[in-house]
């Protein structure tokens, strides 16, 4: 899968083996949330793509996470932070003992993402932010003549900020063919659906008369999220690829929901839900 | 001011390889467009969206350049969450610099015209904010910025050409320089405004001290605190608010260390207006005749 030497071994090489992560990932989640309150909503509906990037794409070494030459992933959505916090701990940058600090005073696993913490490339939690910073660390390793990618997780209600549109507007002009941009389309924003709130249809068309090529994907299915990465490696442009998904996707009672953008589950609904997990595929 | 911008940038971007320069359809009046000249694969016109270029800078000090960000210092202030979120949160190596600041955009108005962003940077976290007088000042700051990790903020205005040093080795961040000893009050100025303060020292009854103090944050503690015991009363100067600036740091230090009454010049809690820059000057009571005045009713309140 790669022949680099500072990247780990650690992708999954099996279906089984990457559903078996998204399981314990999706575990991991679930005590998060049940253990303090949290985006549990927004956390589910990317957890299969940050897992993908992480397990089966993305160059990169839990031993050394300062390698030169790695990928990069910015959650710009920081709010998903136990998403990319249960991941960070499969893959071994810290111990999964220390999610249950998630919240805490004093702990590294901040409520929205910073630099104290091993794996996180760039804060985030104030939204808008993450393309802007992905188009310079994208330009950063371009210029040092670096391999690393640059992947950049969005969500969808995040587009009504400006800084969105300067930043695609950007990357178009620089012409940055290392710079991935992943948008979680999941249709709700915290005050409703996305469509009510502000109107984002036709973001496809939209971003692609900035200059972009844009593939669309089912945000839950691995194999189709590791297909549309391997096809936006080849691109001349920059690409970005919207991720349809669900909003608490895996947990019945709130799939497709905005109840669980911001909740903590009680006992019976973390006994339920991880009961459906371990039943679920 | 501006050229001599141009030539510290040039300068240190001989002295590192990593630094590069954005800049947002202002390279002109910035003057990078000379540091584009020497290094036109180290400098980046990213068009008029300060927040991205902010966004931009940082994720270019996460790859391990230095990012030295120069926009009209009024407009960087859009980016102001930007650079809390972001740069100050993660304690990041981007180096601001806002120009035309204080009133020195004069005829373009009160919408081109900063006279707020020393407040709005100095609440930031493990910001350093730099000031500098003259020339010669500006360029050795820009070394010096660029040699300590961290976000910095530098302000400079526009064609201002006093000189207030002879000689090299002027700045040192952190550090308050005395043009002038004195005893009946203390001047305390930042920026080239400092060069009001000396002319009306120099020609006034009243024995003053001038005090310049380039760096802001981290203030110049004991430097303050000795004039404030040795003068007994001080008056700030600076282009800028009275609020939250120089002035404001200068108040909030002796109010805790050595109380003494502090007169502040500078502007009065409202916006500039359009004029020459010398009759801005004038109107804000930033001018040597005016700093003159004030030393005299100062001393009555000793």
């Amino acid at each position: 899968m790669n022949s680099i030497s500072g990247a780990s071994s650690l992708h999954c090489i099996t279906e089984l083996d990457i559903k078996e992560k998204i399981k314990s990932i999706r575990r991991s989640v679930i005590e998060m949330i049940h253990n303090e309150s949290g985006h549990l909503g927004s956390s589910l509906s990317c957890l299969e793509i940050i897992t993908v990037l992480y397990f089966m794409k993305m160059r990169h070494n839990p031993k050394n996470p300062n390698w030169e030459e790695r990928d990069y992933f910015i959650l710009s959505k920081g709010h998903a932070a136990p998403a990319l916090y249960a991941v960070l701990a499969e893959a071994g940058y810290f111990s999964k003992e220390e999610l249950k600090s998630f919240r805490r005073l004093g702990s590294r696993l901040q409520g929205h993402p910073d630099l104290r913490l091993p794996g996180i490339e760039a804060p985030s939690g104030s939204l808008g932010q993450g393309l802007s910073i992905g188009v310079g660390l994208a330009l950063g390793a371009h210029n040092h003549g670096r391999k690393s990618k640059v992947y950049v997780l969005m969500g969808d209600g995040e587009c009504d900020e400006g800084q969105f549109w300067e930043a695609l507007m950007t990357a178009a002009h620089l012409k940055l063919t290392n710079l991935i941009l992943i948008i979680d389309r999941n249709g709700w924003q915290l005050d409703g659906r996305t469509e009510e709130i502000k109107k984002k249809v036709p973001l496809k068309a939209k971003i692609e008369s900035f200059g972009w090529k844009v593939y669309t994907v089912d945000g839950h299915n691995v194999q189709k999220i590791i297909e549309v990465l391997n096809q936006a490696e080849d691109s001349r442009e920059p690409v970005a690829i919207i991720a349809y998904t669900k909003k608490g996707y895996g947990i019945s009672f709130l799939e497709n929901t905005n109840r669980g953008h911001k909740i903590q589950l009680n006992d019976e609904e973390y006994l339920m839900a991880l009961k459906e997990i371990e039943e679920g595929n | 001011m501006r050229a001599f911008l141009a030539e510290g940038l040039c300068k240190i971007g001989k002295l590192f390889e990593n630094v590069v320069v954005l800049t947002g359809d202002v390279a002109k009046p910035t003057c990078t467009y000379l540091f584009q000249e020497k290094y036109p694969n180290r400098f980046f016109n990213l068009g008029i969206g300060e927040q991205d270029i902010i966004g931009v800078a940082a994720g270019l000090a996460l790859s391990g350049d230095i990012p030295i960000v120069a926009l009209f210092a009024s407009f960087l202030m859009r980016a102001w969450e930007q650079i809390r979120n972001t740069v100050s949160r993660a304690n990041l190596n981007v180096k601001l610099i806002g120009t035309h600041a204080g009133l020195t955009a004069a005829a373009d108005g009160a919408s081109h015209q900063a006279l707020e962003d020393i407040a709005l940077m100095r609440v930031l976290p493990k910001m350093t904010i730099i000031v500098p007088g003259d020339p010669q000042e500006t360029i050795e700051a820009i070394e010096a910025m660029v040699r300590i990790k961290g976000p910095t903020y530098l302000r400079i205005g526009k064609d201002e050409t006093t000189k207030l040093f002879e000689g090299e080795g002027v700045f040192k961040i952190g550090r308050a320089v005395t043009l002038k000893d004195g005893r009946d009050v203390a001047l305390i100025s930042t920026g080239t405004i400092t060069s009001e303060a000396l002319k009306a020292a120099k020609c006034s009854e009243v024995d003053a001290s001038v005090i310049h103090v380039p760096t802001i944050k981290p203030l110049d503690r004991d430097a303050i605190i000795s004039a404030a015991k040795s003068c007994g009363i001080i008056i700030c100067i600076e282009e800028h608010s009275t609020m939250g600036g120089l002035g404001g740091a200068i108040a909030e230090l002796l109010s805790s260390e050595y109380p003494v009454p502090i007169i502040r010049i500078g502007v009065q809690d409202s916006f500039g207006e359009s004029g020459s820059y010398y009759e801005l000057l004038r109107k804000f009571g930033l001018t040597a005749e005016n700093i003159r005045l004030v030393m005299k009713e100062a001393i009555k309140r000793k």
